[in-house]
Protein backbone atom coordinates (compact mmCIF):
# COMPACT_ATOMS: atom_id res chain seq x y z
CA UNK A 1 0.00 0.00 0.00
CA UNK A 2 1.13 3.19 -0.96
CA UNK A 3 2.51 6.01 1.63
CA UNK A 4 1.23 9.48 1.36
CA UNK A 5 2.78 12.02 -0.32
CA UNK A 6 3.19 15.66 1.09
CA UNK A 7 2.37 14.71 5.08
CA UNK A 8 4.56 14.08 7.85
CA UNK A 9 5.41 12.09 10.67
CA UNK A 10 3.01 14.20 13.24
CA UNK A 11 0.55 14.97 10.33
CA UNK A 12 -0.04 11.26 10.25
CA UNK A 13 -0.56 10.80 13.87
CA UNK A 14 -3.30 13.14 13.21
CA UNK A 15 -4.64 11.28 10.22
CA UNK A 16 -4.78 8.09 12.69
CA UNK A 17 -6.96 9.86 15.06
CA UNK A 18 -9.69 11.72 13.13
CA UNK A 19 -10.18 9.23 10.06
CA UNK A 20 -8.39 6.31 11.49
CA UNK A 21 -6.34 6.08 8.51
CA UNK A 22 -2.47 4.35 8.34
CA UNK A 23 -2.38 4.32 4.61
CA UNK A 24 -4.09 5.84 1.63
CA UNK A 25 -7.38 4.52 1.95
CA UNK A 26 -9.47 2.81 -0.99
CA UNK A 27 -12.36 5.26 -2.40
CA UNK A 28 -11.92 8.89 -3.06
CA UNK A 29 -9.98 11.43 -0.58
CA UNK A 30 -8.86 14.38 -0.18
CA UNK A 31 -6.52 15.65 2.29
CA UNK A 32 -5.62 19.20 3.69
CA UNK A 33 -2.10 19.77 6.14
CA UNK A 34 -1.60 23.12 7.22
CA UNK A 35 -4.14 25.40 5.26
CA UNK A 36 -3.13 23.40 1.65
CA UNK A 37 -4.11 20.55 -0.39
CA UNK A 38 -1.51 17.76 0.20
CA UNK A 39 -2.75 15.07 -1.59
CA UNK A 40 -6.04 14.24 -3.77
CA UNK A 41 -7.28 11.07 -5.23
CA UNK A 42 -10.68 10.73 -7.42
CA UNK A 43 -12.68 7.59 -8.13
CA UNK A 44 -14.90 6.39 -11.02
CA UNK A 45 -18.06 7.53 -9.29
CA UNK A 46 -16.72 10.57 -6.35
CA UNK A 47 -15.03 13.70 -7.70
CA UNK A 48 -13.85 16.35 -5.77
CA UNK A 49 -13.13 19.64 -6.75
CA UNK A 50 -11.34 22.75 -5.30
CA UNK A 51 -13.65 25.92 -4.93
CA UNK A 52 -13.24 28.69 -7.22
CA UNK A 53 -11.95 31.29 -4.73
CA UNK A 54 -9.94 28.40 -3.05
CA UNK A 55 -12.66 28.47 0.14
CA UNK A 56 -12.75 24.66 0.14
CA UNK A 57 -14.03 22.05 -2.09
CA UNK A 58 -16.80 20.43 -3.68
CA UNK A 59 -17.78 16.38 -3.30
CA UNK A 60 -19.84 15.37 -6.51
CA UNK A 61 -21.09 11.41 -5.72
CA UNK A 62 -23.06 10.48 -8.63
CA UNK A 63 -26.05 8.92 -8.52
CA UNK A 64 -26.42 5.01 -7.81
CA UNK A 65 -22.71 4.79 -6.37
CA UNK A 66 -22.68 2.20 -3.83
CA UNK A 67 -20.45 1.05 -0.93
CA UNK A 68 -17.81 4.06 -1.24
CA UNK A 69 -16.01 5.99 1.14
CA UNK A 70 -14.87 9.93 1.00
CA UNK A 71 -12.00 10.73 3.15
CA UNK A 72 -11.33 14.25 3.65
CA UNK A 73 -9.16 14.99 7.04
CA UNK A 74 -8.05 18.21 7.81
CA UNK A 75 -4.57 18.45 9.97
CA UNK A 76 -2.81 21.14 11.55
CA UNK A 77 0.38 20.74 12.72
CA UNK A 78 1.86 24.46 12.18
CA UNK A 79 1.20 26.79 15.52
CA UNK A 80 -0.86 29.57 14.80
CA UNK A 81 -2.27 28.84 11.87
CA UNK A 82 -6.10 29.80 11.23
CA UNK A 83 -8.27 28.99 8.82
CA UNK A 84 -12.17 28.61 7.77
CA UNK A 85 -13.41 26.00 5.15
CA UNK A 86 -16.18 25.39 2.87
CA UNK A 87 -16.94 22.17 2.16
CA UNK A 88 -20.20 21.04 -0.22
CA UNK A 89 -21.30 17.81 -0.22
CA UNK A 90 -23.87 16.43 -3.68
CA UNK A 91 -24.92 13.04 -2.96
CA UNK A 92 -26.90 11.38 -5.73
CA UNK A 93 -30.32 9.67 -5.77
CA UNK A 94 -30.02 6.28 -4.69
CA UNK A 95 -26.31 6.25 -3.31
CA UNK A 96 -24.86 4.66 -0.44
CA UNK A 97 -21.40 5.74 1.11
CA UNK A 98 -19.34 6.14 4.31
CA UNK A 99 -17.70 9.94 4.38
CA UNK A 100 -15.13 10.34 7.04
CA UNK A 101 -13.92 13.59 8.24
CA UNK A 102 -12.13 15.11 11.16
CA UNK A 103 -9.84 17.68 12.21
CA UNK A 104 -6.78 17.61 14.14
CA UNK A 105 -4.55 20.17 15.19
CA UNK A 106 -1.34 19.81 16.44
CA UNK A 107 -0.21 22.84 18.29
CA UNK A 108 3.58 22.63 19.81
CA UNK A 109 3.61 26.79 19.86
CA UNK A 110 2.08 29.69 21.18
CA UNK A 111 0.12 31.03 19.00
CA UNK A 112 -3.59 29.82 18.55
CA UNK A 113 -4.35 27.51 15.87
CA UNK A 114 -8.18 27.27 14.78
CA UNK A 115 -10.18 25.26 11.78
CA UNK A 116 -13.75 26.56 11.62
CA UNK A 117 -15.34 24.42 8.22
CA UNK A 118 -18.97 24.97 6.77
CA UNK A 119 -19.69 21.46 5.84
CA UNK A 120 -22.83 21.69 3.87
CA UNK A 121 -24.97 18.15 2.73
CA UNK A 122 -26.96 17.93 -0.17
CA UNK A 123 -28.72 13.98 0.05
CA UNK A 124 -30.58 13.31 -2.90
CA UNK A 125 -33.44 10.95 -2.58
CA UNK A 126 -33.07 7.60 -1.60
CA UNK A 127 -29.68 7.97 -0.79
CA UNK A 128 -27.51 6.45 2.08
CA UNK A 129 -24.91 8.38 4.40
CA UNK A 130 -22.92 7.77 7.08
CA UNK A 131 -20.86 10.65 8.19
CA UNK A 132 -18.18 10.35 10.69
CA UNK A 133 -16.31 13.34 12.02
CA UNK A 134 -13.51 13.23 14.77
CA UNK A 135 -11.51 15.99 16.49
CA UNK A 136 -8.51 15.54 18.11
CA UNK A 137 -5.65 18.08 19.51
CA UNK A 138 -2.28 17.74 20.94
CA UNK A 139 1.03 19.14 21.43
CA UNK A 140 1.95 21.17 24.62
CA UNK A 141 2.51 24.53 23.28
CA UNK A 142 0.88 27.65 24.89
CA UNK A 143 -1.32 28.08 21.98
CA UNK A 144 -5.13 26.53 21.92
CA UNK A 145 -6.46 24.39 19.79
CA UNK A 146 -9.83 25.55 18.73
CA UNK A 147 -12.68 24.39 16.68
CA UNK A 148 -15.76 25.69 15.63
CA UNK A 149 -17.32 23.14 13.13
CA UNK A 150 -21.16 24.26 11.29
CA UNK A 151 -23.25 21.52 9.15
CA UNK A 152 -26.09 22.07 7.26
CA UNK A 153 -27.67 19.01 5.91
CA UNK A 154 -30.80 19.03 3.36
CA UNK A 155 -32.29 15.58 3.00
CA UNK A 156 -34.11 14.92 0.17
CA UNK A 157 -37.20 12.16 0.18
CA UNK A 158 -36.68 9.10 1.90
CA UNK A 159 -33.29 9.57 2.50
CA UNK A 160 -31.02 8.23 5.38
CA UNK A 161 -28.35 10.41 7.04
CA UNK A 162 -26.24 8.90 10.22
CA UNK A 163 -23.57 11.17 12.02
CA UNK A 164 -21.53 10.25 13.93
CA UNK A 165 -19.46 13.07 15.70
CA UNK A 166 -17.00 12.56 18.24
CA UNK A 167 -14.43 14.90 20.26
CA UNK A 168 -12.58 13.18 22.89
CA UNK A 169 -9.10 15.14 23.71
CA UNK A 170 -7.08 18.09 23.49
CA UNK A 171 -9.47 20.33 22.06
CA UNK A 172 -9.32 23.93 24.01
CA UNK A 173 -12.43 25.59 22.22
CA UNK A 174 -15.20 24.02 20.40
CA UNK A 175 -18.52 25.74 19.22
CA UNK A 176 -20.77 23.13 16.76
CA UNK A 177 -23.26 24.03 15.42
CA UNK A 178 -25.13 21.30 13.31
CA UNK A 179 -28.66 22.24 11.28
CA UNK A 180 -31.22 19.91 9.34
CA UNK A 181 -34.06 19.82 6.92
CA UNK A 182 -35.55 17.26 6.24
CA UNK A 183 -38.03 15.79 3.41
CA UNK A 184 -40.93 13.44 4.12
CA UNK A 185 -39.56 9.77 4.96
CA UNK A 186 -35.99 11.15 5.60
CA UNK A 187 -34.59 9.71 8.71
CA UNK A 188 -31.20 11.24 10.47
CA UNK A 189 -29.73 9.64 13.26
CA UNK A 190 -26.77 12.05 15.31
CA UNK A 191 -24.48 10.16 17.58
CA UNK A 192 -22.39 12.91 19.76
CA UNK A 193 -19.97 11.44 22.18
CA UNK A 194 -17.97 14.88 23.97
CA UNK A 195 -15.01 14.61 26.73
CA UNK A 196 -13.39 17.79 27.91
CA UNK A 197 -11.29 18.44 30.28
CA UNK A 198 -8.71 20.93 32.31
CA UNK A 199 -10.47 24.40 30.95
CA UNK A 200 -12.01 23.67 27.61
CA UNK A 201 -15.14 24.73 26.92
CA UNK A 202 -17.52 23.03 24.09
CA UNK A 203 -20.81 24.28 22.88
CA UNK A 204 -22.72 21.87 20.39
CA UNK A 205 -25.93 23.13 19.16
CA UNK A 206 -28.58 21.13 16.61
CA UNK A 207 -31.60 22.13 14.85
CA UNK A 208 -33.62 19.91 13.56
CA UNK A 209 -36.47 20.72 11.37
CA UNK A 210 -38.63 17.83 10.27
CA UNK A 211 -40.54 19.34 7.34
CA UNK A 212 -42.03 16.31 5.70
CA UNK A 213 -44.27 14.13 6.28
CA UNK A 214 -43.02 10.32 8.59
CA UNK A 215 -39.63 12.25 8.60
CA UNK A 216 -37.83 11.22 11.37
CA UNK A 217 -34.91 12.02 13.52
CA UNK A 218 -32.81 10.67 16.68
CA UNK A 219 -30.06 13.08 18.05
CA UNK A 220 -28.26 10.95 21.03
CA UNK A 221 -25.42 12.89 23.28
CA UNK A 222 -23.39 10.99 25.46
CA UNK A 223 -20.74 13.52 27.09
CA UNK A 224 -18.35 13.94 29.79
CA UNK A 225 -16.78 17.28 31.68
CA UNK A 226 -13.62 16.92 34.34
CA UNK A 227 -11.69 19.30 36.07
CA UNK A 228 -12.42 22.89 35.59
CA UNK A 229 -13.97 22.29 31.43
CA UNK A 230 -17.60 23.39 30.69
CA UNK A 231 -20.06 22.33 28.04
CA UNK A 232 -23.17 23.54 26.96
CA UNK A 233 -25.60 21.34 24.47
CA UNK A 234 -28.79 22.31 23.17
CA UNK A 235 -30.95 20.40 20.89
CA UNK A 236 -34.34 21.75 19.50
CA UNK A 237 -36.37 20.08 17.05
CA UNK A 238 -38.75 21.56 15.15
CA UNK A 239 -41.85 19.15 14.22
CA UNK A 240 -44.18 20.54 11.56
CA UNK A 241 -45.19 17.82 9.99
CA UNK A 242 -46.43 14.03 10.85
CA UNK A 243 -43.11 13.44 12.00
CA UNK A 244 -40.96 11.80 15.10
CA UNK A 245 -38.34 13.34 16.76
CA UNK A 246 -36.19 12.36 19.51
CA UNK A 247 -33.32 13.92 21.38
CA UNK A 248 -31.40 12.82 24.26
CA UNK A 249 -28.72 14.29 26.22
CA UNK A 250 -26.84 12.11 28.85
CA UNK A 251 -23.79 13.40 30.52
CA UNK A 252 -21.07 12.38 33.53
CA UNK A 253 -20.35 15.45 35.65
CA UNK A 254 -16.53 15.49 37.48
CA UNK A 255 -14.85 17.71 40.02
CA UNK A 256 -15.49 21.27 39.36
CA UNK A 257 -16.69 20.86 35.39
CA UNK A 258 -20.38 22.70 34.67
CA UNK A 259 -22.63 21.33 31.95
CA UNK A 260 -26.06 22.61 31.20
CA UNK A 261 -28.72 20.85 28.56
CA UNK A 262 -31.13 23.02 26.87
CA UNK A 263 -33.99 20.80 25.34
CA UNK A 264 -36.82 22.49 23.07
CA UNK A 265 -38.95 20.45 20.77
CA UNK A 266 -42.21 22.44 19.01
CA UNK A 267 -45.05 20.73 17.40
CA UNK A 268 -46.66 22.77 14.62
CA UNK A 269 -48.86 19.86 13.15
CA UNK A 270 -50.79 17.50 15.54
CA UNK A 271 -49.38 14.11 14.24
CA UNK A 272 -46.31 15.37 15.24
CA UNK A 273 -44.44 13.34 18.17
CA UNK A 274 -41.29 14.71 19.93
CA UNK A 275 -40.11 13.69 22.89
CA UNK A 276 -37.01 15.26 24.82
CA UNK A 277 -34.82 13.30 27.25
CA UNK A 278 -31.45 14.90 29.68
CA UNK A 279 -30.21 13.30 32.20
CA UNK A 280 -26.79 14.75 34.15
CA UNK A 281 -25.63 13.52 36.59
CA UNK A 282 -21.74 11.85 38.62
CA UNK A 283 -20.87 8.97 38.81
CA UNK A 284 -22.98 6.49 40.73
CA UNK A 285 -20.60 4.75 43.80
CA UNK A 286 -21.93 1.91 43.58
CA UNK A 287 -20.58 1.24 39.39
CA UNK A 288 -17.32 2.57 41.30
CA UNK A 289 -17.34 -0.52 44.28
CA UNK A 290 -18.88 -2.96 41.72
CA UNK A 291 -15.44 -2.73 39.59
CA UNK A 292 -13.46 -2.30 42.61
CA UNK A 293 -14.56 -5.66 43.98
CA UNK A 294 -13.30 -7.30 40.43
CA UNK A 295 -10.09 -5.72 42.34
CA UNK A 296 -10.00 -2.27 39.82
CA UNK A 297 -8.32 0.82 41.81
CA UNK A 298 -10.72 3.95 42.45
CA UNK A 299 -9.12 5.18 39.41
CA UNK A 300 -8.92 2.52 37.44
CA UNK A 301 -12.81 2.21 37.87
CA UNK A 302 -13.57 5.67 36.94
CA UNK A 303 -11.68 5.24 33.70
CA UNK A 304 -12.90 2.19 32.85
CA UNK A 305 -16.64 3.91 33.60
CA UNK A 306 -16.10 7.08 31.72
CA UNK A 307 -14.75 4.90 28.48
CA UNK A 308 -17.70 2.51 28.30
CA UNK A 309 -19.77 5.49 28.37
CA UNK A 310 -18.11 7.18 25.64
CA UNK A 311 -17.37 3.86 23.87
CA UNK B 1 -9.93 -20.20 55.86
CA UNK B 2 -11.99 -16.59 56.64
CA UNK B 3 -12.19 -15.72 60.20
CA UNK B 4 -13.91 -13.24 61.95
CA UNK B 5 -13.37 -12.49 65.61
CA UNK B 6 -14.94 -10.21 67.66
CA UNK B 7 -16.18 -8.25 64.39
CA UNK B 8 -19.16 -5.28 65.29
CA UNK B 9 -20.72 -2.42 63.10
CA UNK B 10 -22.63 0.29 63.85
CA UNK B 11 -24.19 3.14 62.25
CA UNK B 12 -24.57 7.06 63.78
CA UNK B 13 -28.38 7.71 63.59
CA UNK B 14 -30.22 10.10 65.94
CA UNK B 15 -30.60 8.36 69.21
CA UNK B 16 -27.18 7.73 68.98
CA UNK B 17 -25.29 4.06 67.30
CA UNK B 18 -27.11 1.29 66.42
CA UNK B 19 -25.66 -1.69 66.41
CA UNK B 20 -25.57 -4.09 63.19
CA UNK B 21 -23.45 -6.86 64.11
CA UNK B 22 -22.39 -7.20 67.47
CA UNK B 23 -19.47 -9.22 68.77
CA UNK B 24 -19.64 -11.56 65.85
CA UNK B 25 -17.14 -14.67 65.67
CA UNK B 26 -17.75 -17.21 62.80
CA UNK B 27 -14.76 -19.29 60.97
CA UNK B 28 -15.48 -20.50 57.15
CA UNK B 29 -13.69 -23.17 56.36
CA UNK B 30 -11.76 -24.32 53.11
CA UNK B 31 -13.91 -25.52 49.85
CA UNK B 32 -17.05 -25.22 51.92
CA UNK B 33 -20.43 -23.77 50.37
CA UNK B 34 -22.12 -22.09 53.18
CA UNK B 35 -25.39 -19.82 53.51
CA UNK B 36 -26.00 -17.57 56.03
CA UNK B 37 -30.05 -16.74 56.76
CA UNK B 38 -31.92 -15.67 59.34
CA UNK B 39 -34.53 -13.01 59.64
CA UNK B 40 -34.56 -9.42 57.79
CA UNK B 41 -32.99 -6.90 59.24
CA UNK B 42 -30.69 -9.56 61.14
CA UNK B 43 -27.09 -7.90 59.70
CA UNK B 44 -26.83 -10.31 56.85
CA UNK B 45 -26.08 -7.92 53.93
CA UNK B 46 -24.00 -5.79 56.14
CA UNK B 47 -22.22 -9.28 56.99
CA UNK B 48 -21.53 -9.60 53.42
CA UNK B 49 -20.52 -6.10 53.10
CA UNK B 50 -17.90 -6.58 55.79
CA UNK B 51 -16.07 -9.61 54.22
CA UNK B 52 -15.85 -7.55 51.13
CA UNK B 53 -14.37 -4.35 52.43
CA UNK B 54 -17.42 -2.16 51.49
CA UNK B 55 -18.25 -1.43 54.97
CA UNK B 56 -15.29 -0.92 57.42
CA UNK B 57 -16.58 -3.07 60.92
CA UNK B 58 -16.20 -0.33 63.75
CA UNK B 59 -14.49 -3.49 66.26
CA UNK B 60 -13.28 -6.55 65.87
CA UNK B 61 -10.94 -8.55 62.92
CA UNK B 62 -11.34 -10.29 59.85
CA UNK B 63 -8.67 -12.52 59.00
CA UNK B 64 -8.25 -14.49 55.20
CA UNK B 65 -5.79 -17.68 55.40
CA UNK B 66 -4.17 -16.03 58.19
CA UNK B 67 -3.44 -12.41 56.94
CA UNK B 68 -5.37 -9.68 58.86
CA UNK B 69 -7.28 -8.35 56.02
CA UNK B 70 -9.40 -5.91 58.44
CA UNK B 71 -7.72 -2.59 57.28
CA UNK B 72 -8.03 -3.33 53.43
CA UNK B 73 -9.78 -1.88 51.18
CA UNK B 74 -12.63 -3.35 48.39
CA UNK B 75 -9.69 -3.26 45.78
CA UNK B 76 -7.42 -4.65 48.00
CA UNK B 77 -9.55 -7.30 49.38
CA UNK B 78 -10.48 -8.14 45.75
CA UNK B 79 -6.93 -8.90 44.83
CA UNK B 80 -6.26 -11.29 48.37
CA UNK B 81 -8.94 -13.78 46.44
CA UNK B 82 -12.28 -12.48 47.64
CA UNK B 83 -15.13 -12.41 45.04
CA UNK B 84 -18.64 -9.92 46.03
CA UNK B 85 -21.70 -10.39 43.64
CA UNK B 86 -24.26 -7.41 44.33
CA UNK B 87 -27.90 -8.49 45.68
CA UNK B 88 -29.08 -5.52 43.30
CA UNK B 89 -26.78 -5.51 40.65
CA UNK B 90 -25.14 -2.25 39.21
CA UNK B 91 -26.15 -1.09 35.56
CA UNK B 92 -23.74 0.61 33.49
CA UNK B 93 -24.59 2.54 29.83
CA UNK B 94 -22.10 1.31 27.32
CA UNK B 95 -19.57 -0.95 28.77
CA UNK B 96 -20.67 -4.41 27.35
CA UNK B 97 -20.92 -7.82 29.31
CA UNK B 98 -17.83 -8.79 27.46
CA UNK B 99 -15.73 -6.01 29.16
CA UNK B 100 -17.37 -6.63 32.44
CA UNK B 101 -16.87 -10.33 32.32
CA UNK B 102 -12.91 -9.45 31.46
CA UNK B 103 -12.14 -7.00 33.86
CA UNK B 104 -13.22 -9.38 36.32
CA UNK B 105 -10.91 -12.11 34.95
CA UNK B 106 -7.91 -9.34 35.09
CA UNK B 107 -6.81 -10.36 31.21
CA UNK B 108 -8.40 -9.93 27.42
CA UNK B 109 -10.46 -13.37 26.97
CA UNK B 110 -11.26 -14.30 24.19
CA UNK B 111 -15.16 -13.90 23.36
CA UNK B 112 -14.98 -18.30 23.17
CA UNK B 113 -14.09 -18.53 26.90
CA UNK B 114 -16.05 -15.37 27.90
CA UNK B 115 -19.27 -17.02 26.64
CA UNK B 116 -18.63 -19.90 28.55
CA UNK B 117 -18.74 -17.86 31.87
CA UNK B 118 -22.31 -16.64 30.54
CA UNK B 119 -23.39 -20.18 29.53
CA UNK B 120 -22.58 -21.65 32.78
CA UNK B 121 -24.98 -19.16 34.44
CA UNK B 122 -27.82 -20.09 31.78
CA UNK B 123 -27.69 -17.44 29.45
CA UNK B 124 -27.05 -18.31 25.36
CA UNK B 125 -24.31 -16.17 25.10
CA UNK B 126 -24.09 -14.94 22.01
CA UNK B 127 -27.18 -13.19 22.54
CA UNK B 128 -25.31 -11.92 25.80
CA UNK B 129 -21.86 -11.10 25.05
CA UNK B 130 -22.40 -7.68 23.19
CA UNK B 131 -25.12 -6.47 24.54
CA UNK B 132 -24.30 -3.06 27.32
CA UNK B 133 -24.82 -3.85 31.10
CA UNK B 134 -27.62 -1.07 31.17
CA UNK B 135 -31.16 -1.27 31.96
CA UNK B 136 -32.27 -3.01 28.95
CA UNK B 137 -31.41 -6.19 30.91
CA UNK B 138 -34.30 -7.66 32.92
CA UNK B 139 -33.57 -8.10 37.29
CA UNK B 140 -32.76 -11.61 36.05
CA UNK B 141 -30.63 -11.51 33.34
CA UNK B 142 -28.55 -8.55 35.69
CA UNK B 143 -28.11 -11.16 38.22
CA UNK B 144 -27.03 -14.36 36.14
CA UNK B 145 -24.56 -11.52 34.73
CA UNK B 146 -23.28 -10.55 38.45
CA UNK B 147 -22.98 -14.51 38.98
CA UNK B 148 -20.98 -14.97 35.53
CA UNK B 149 -17.91 -11.96 36.96
CA UNK B 150 -17.59 -13.74 39.73
CA UNK B 151 -17.14 -17.27 38.59
CA UNK B 152 -14.56 -15.83 35.69
CA UNK B 153 -12.81 -14.20 38.54
CA UNK B 154 -12.70 -17.92 40.09
CA UNK B 155 -11.11 -16.64 43.62
CA UNK B 156 -10.86 -18.48 46.70
CA UNK B 157 -13.92 -16.86 48.37
CA UNK B 158 -16.96 -15.76 46.78
CA UNK B 159 -19.78 -14.32 48.39
CA UNK B 160 -23.39 -13.79 47.19
CA UNK B 161 -25.89 -11.28 48.78
CA UNK B 162 -29.50 -12.57 48.14
CA UNK B 163 -28.92 -14.14 44.78
CA UNK B 164 -32.92 -14.82 44.30
CA UNK B 165 -33.83 -11.21 45.70
CA UNK B 166 -35.82 -9.54 43.13
CA UNK B 167 -36.02 -12.16 40.30
CA UNK B 168 -38.81 -13.99 38.78
CA UNK B 169 -40.03 -17.11 39.21
CA UNK B 170 -38.62 -19.06 36.16
CA UNK B 171 -35.61 -17.18 36.88
CA UNK B 172 -34.99 -18.67 39.84
CA UNK B 173 -35.30 -22.09 38.50
CA UNK B 174 -32.32 -21.18 36.52
CA UNK B 175 -30.75 -20.12 39.12
CA UNK B 176 -30.88 -22.68 41.21
CA UNK B 177 -29.65 -24.83 39.00
CA UNK B 178 -26.94 -22.06 38.20
CA UNK B 179 -25.62 -22.69 42.23
CA UNK B 180 -26.41 -26.68 42.42
CA UNK B 181 -23.74 -26.72 39.63
CA UNK B 182 -21.60 -24.14 41.44
CA UNK B 183 -21.78 -26.31 44.35
CA UNK B 184 -20.09 -29.65 42.11
CA UNK B 185 -17.64 -27.80 40.32
CA UNK B 186 -16.21 -24.84 42.27
CA UNK B 187 -12.95 -25.41 44.17
CA UNK B 188 -13.16 -22.28 46.21
CA UNK B 189 -15.19 -21.23 49.15
CA UNK B 190 -18.89 -20.18 48.35
CA UNK B 191 -20.75 -18.23 50.83
CA UNK B 192 -24.52 -17.05 49.90
CA UNK B 193 -26.86 -15.10 51.60
CA UNK B 194 -30.11 -16.54 51.51
CA UNK B 195 -33.37 -17.55 52.49
CA UNK B 196 -34.47 -19.55 50.07
CA UNK B 197 -35.04 -23.35 51.15
CA UNK B 198 -33.59 -25.04 48.05
CA UNK B 199 -30.58 -22.91 48.18
CA UNK B 200 -30.38 -23.95 51.81
CA UNK B 201 -30.26 -27.91 50.39
CA UNK B 202 -27.54 -27.52 49.36
CA UNK B 203 -25.91 -25.99 52.20
CA UNK B 204 -22.72 -28.33 53.63
CA UNK B 205 -23.18 -25.64 56.60
CA UNK B 206 -26.53 -23.31 57.83
CA UNK B 207 -25.21 -20.23 59.99
CA UNK B 208 -28.31 -18.15 61.11
CA UNK B 209 -27.95 -14.85 61.92
CA UNK B 210 -30.33 -12.69 64.26
CA UNK B 211 -29.96 -9.24 65.56
CA UNK B 212 -26.32 -8.87 64.68
CA UNK B 213 -25.20 -12.37 66.01
CA UNK B 214 -25.15 -16.02 65.65
CA UNK B 215 -28.41 -17.46 66.18
CA UNK B 216 -27.29 -21.03 65.73
CA UNK B 217 -24.44 -22.97 63.20
CA UNK B 218 -23.92 -26.14 61.84
CA UNK B 219 -24.40 -28.99 59.48
CA UNK B 220 -27.40 -28.58 56.79
CA UNK B 221 -28.78 -31.85 59.00
CA UNK B 222 -28.76 -29.54 62.00
CA UNK B 223 -30.05 -26.82 61.54
CA UNK B 224 -32.31 -26.90 57.76
CA UNK B 225 -35.38 -28.98 60.10
CA UNK B 226 -35.55 -26.58 62.67
CA UNK B 227 -35.93 -23.64 59.65
CA UNK B 228 -38.69 -25.05 57.58
CA UNK B 229 -41.44 -23.15 57.77
CA UNK B 230 -39.88 -19.37 59.08
CA UNK B 231 -38.92 -16.81 56.80
CA UNK B 232 -35.27 -17.90 57.32
CA UNK B 233 -36.10 -20.80 54.62
CA UNK B 234 -39.33 -19.98 52.28
CA UNK B 235 -40.04 -22.08 49.15
CA UNK B 236 -40.02 -20.24 45.83
CA UNK B 237 -44.17 -20.34 45.44
CA UNK B 238 -44.08 -18.52 49.19
CA UNK B 239 -45.11 -14.86 47.95
CA UNK B 240 -48.17 -16.89 46.16
CA UNK B 241 -49.78 -19.07 48.63
CA UNK B 242 -49.03 -16.40 51.02
CA UNK B 243 -52.25 -16.32 53.42
CA UNK B 244 -53.46 -19.77 52.67
CA UNK B 245 -51.28 -21.30 55.07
Amino acid sequence: MADFANIDKIQLRLLEEVADLHEVPAGAFNIRANGQLAQRVNSANIEIVSKEDGTGIDIHIKPGTRKESVHIPVVLSQSGIKEMVYNDFYIGDDADVVIVAGCGIHNGGDADSKHDGLHRFFVGKNAKVKYVEKHYGAGDGRGKRIMNPATEVTMEENSYMEMEMVQIKGVDSTKRSTRADLAAGAKLVIRERLLTHGTQYAESGFVVNLNGADSSTNVISRSVAKEESSQLFIAEINGNARCAGHSECDAIIMDNAKISAIPKITANDVDAALIHEAAIGKIAGEQIIKLMTLGLTEAEAEAQIVDGFLK
Amino acid sequence: MLTLENLSFGVQEEKGEKEIIRNLNLTIGDHKFVVITGPNGGGKSTLAKLIAGIEMPTEGKITLDGEDITEKGITERANAGISYAFQQPVRFKGVQVLDLIRLAARKKLSVADSCQYLSEVGLCAKDYINREVNASLSGGELKRIEIATVLARGTRLSVFDEPEAGIDLWSFQNLIAVFERMRETTKGTVLIISHQERILNIADEIVVIKDGQIASQGTREQILPGLLGTTSAVDACSKFYKGER
